[in-house]
């Protein structure tokens, strides 16, 4: 029996672009184009599946093994550290990992700071390496809130264009990290598939760096 | 003795062949007491995989610890070592914090350890000893084999800081070739170390392909020793009918801190993490006042349980139902009757919701069903 190729790709407009390129690849799957709310896609003739997942679940399918390859923000990989490998990034999704406040924040380093996020790894390590002592505030959404309504002095998230902010009156104190998205794959599956995941590794770099 | 093969589960079954197999090969059993000195993790921290160790304090006020780890037990154990080499294996419980649920697990380990005079001999034995050991469990396995020396010889050449080292080798460790690029851009290492350290992150494959590949390229004089060591050992690996399973990989980095030279991980299909993993750690014997040198492997055993099993279709093959009033000579004329075919018998006064049998004696009604 052939082996499947099993990849998760993240629902939305990125999973939708990830796919165009694994298309490109050589892994059709004409079926994943259907509009109806099945999550799993397979092609039997060339081995392959898909499945749409939250995009923070991404790694930890990957890292589980259900997917043997998945495409992951890097700042899903900086927070959870899953044990995969990163083997290539797509130049997609490209956003900034950011420190925001209102616009008159100041910070007095005689205080702790009080920072909200989503990403309370990243946000711990960041200030960590700045020996700036800090409570953090988790939160799952609407994180622009935060230092609006005196939850929080400042906040740790993903910018894009920086539209949201601006209309909460937040600005960008400072930008730490390059974010986009990265293609992984689960360590000990890689052993075994090996010659079909740098199948597409080799072709979505090329697609990569010619759009580039 | 095959009856009792079939009462064992996949994991206890690869237990007691690994073990036959390690004697087999002259190795001793090294047996340890659950507790250990929590001193000893202490001073070793970063040689652990987890850093949480689950401590009590013994009656004598002493801060103890059940034990995360044999390895340092047996260091411990072998202080004075004499010449030769010490052989020994292991099958212990240790206790984890498993990363899913943060909370500790007991993992059931088997492994074996060298420690001595180790030589091209020695470590051609462990190598051996960790194929034999996956291949017991299932033929469809990987074992990862790479050299520390060859990236610690062009790491150790680069100006750079020990963060930055560490950093690379993690990076290694993710076969993340752009991120390595960008690290040496960013600390100015020449290019064509940047080059090698990138070619390692991705270079994969059959032995022998690797192996040449890396003939060609332009290594520092240390690591091209290094390569031919690895060379050396797989050569003779694959005189021995050994070598189709064996992959060179340079993301087999484990900890440089104490390990260096051979390291490998194994991998068997359909288990999404390794199940073996070991390599020679002359540096942690260094660090624990030895001269000596050494090199084992573990299998994780806990792991196994996710290879699937032959799934029985019946928990029981026969059930006998009985009430007080049926005769007890009745119920164990029943149950030898069923027991004559050498299968298995439940005896009760209620059938057990759920369960799966194939078929019912029913003494509840004076008659055999």
């Amino acid at each position: 029996m052939k082996d499947f190729l099993n990849v998760a790709l993240p629902k939305g407009r990125l999973g939708e672009k990830v796919y165009a390129m694994f298309e490109k690849a050589g892994f059709p799957c004409p079926s994943i184009k259907e509009n109806n709310r099945k999550l799993i896609f397979e092609n039997a003739q060339v081995g392959v599946r898909y499945f749409w997942v939250k995009p923070s679940d991404v790694a930890i399918y990957v890292e589980r093994g259900a997917a043997d390859i998945g495409v992951a923000g890097k700042d899903i990989l900086l927070e959870y550290k899953p044990d995969v490998y990163e083997l290539l990034d797509l130049k997609m999704g490209k956003c900034n990992m950011a420190v925001a406040g209102k616009q008159d924040f100041k910070d007095d380093r005689k205080k702790t700071l009080t920072v909200a996020t989503k990403f309370t790894n990243i946000a711990k390590e960041y200030y960590a390496s700045q020996g700036r002592d800090i409570d953090i505030i988790h939160l799952n959404g609407s994180i622009e809130l935060a230092p609006i309504l005196g939850l929080s002095d400042v906040i740790v998230d993903i910018v894009e264009t920086g539209a949201t902010l601006k209309e909460n009156k937040l600005v960008v104190i400072e930008k730490f990290k390059d974010i986009s998205a990265r293609l992984i794959a689960n360590k000990a599956n890689f052993k075994f598939k090996s010659q079909m995941i740098e199948k597409v590794k080799s072709s979505l770099k090329e697609q990569v760096e010619t759009n580039d | 003795m095959q009856d009792l093969y079939k009462v064992l589960n996949s994991d206890e079954r690869a237990v007691y062949s690994l073990r036959a197999l390690y004697k087999d090969y002259g190795y001793t059993q090294y047996k340890m007491s659950k507790f250990e000195e929590y001193d000893l993790y202490v001073k070793n921290k970063e040689f652990l995989v987890s850093d949480s160790v689950i401590t009590f304090t013994d009656t004598d006020g002493k801060l103890m610890a059940l034990k995360p780890d044999v390895t340092l037990s047996i260091i411990k154990s072998n202080k004075d070592l004499s010449g030769g080499v010490k052989k020994v294996f292991y099958n212990e419980n240790v206790y984890r914090v498993s990363k899913g649920t943060k909370a500790f697990k007991e993992i059931m380990q088997v492994g074996l350890e060298c420690q001595g005079d180790i030589d091209e001999y020695t470590v051609t034995e462990v190598l051996l000893l960790a194929v034999k050991s996956l291949q017991r469990i299932s033929l469809d396995f990987v074992l990862d084999v790479s050299n520390l020396g060859v990236i610690s010889a062009i790491t150790e050449s680069l100006n750079v800081s020990e963060s930055v080292r560490k950093k690379i080798l993690s990076l290694l460790g993710e076969k993340n070739t752009e991120g390595i690029s960008y690290i040496c851009k960013q600390e100015n290492v020449d290019k064509d170390s940047a080059e090698l350290l990138c070619k390692l992150s991705y270079l994969y494959g059959e032995s022998e392909k690797v192996i040449n590949e890396l003939k060609t390229l332009n290594l520092p004089q240390k690591a091209k020793q290094a390569v031919e060591q690895l060379y050396e050992i797989i050569k003779e690996l694959k005189r021995l009918g050994y070598a189709d399973n064996i992959n060179v990989d340079f993301s087999v980095v484990n900890d440089t801190g104490y390990y260096n030279g051979i390291v490998f991980k194994g991998f068997i299909k359909g288990i999404p993490t390794a199940v073996l993993s070991g390599g020679e750690y002359d540096l942690l014997m260094q660090k624990m006042g030895s001269k000596k040198c050494a090199i084992g492997f573990a299998v994780y055993l806990d792991s196994l349980k996710k290879l699937e099993e032959e799934k029985e279709d019946y928990d029981v093959n026969t059930v006998v139902l009985y009430s007080q009033s049926t005769p007890l000579c009745e119920i164990n004329d029943a149950v030898f009757k069923a027991k004559k075919d050498d299968d298995s018998v439940l005896v009760v006064s209620v059938v057990p919701d759920k369960l799966r049998y194939r078929q019912l004696v029913d003494l509840t009604k004076g008659g055999k069903a």
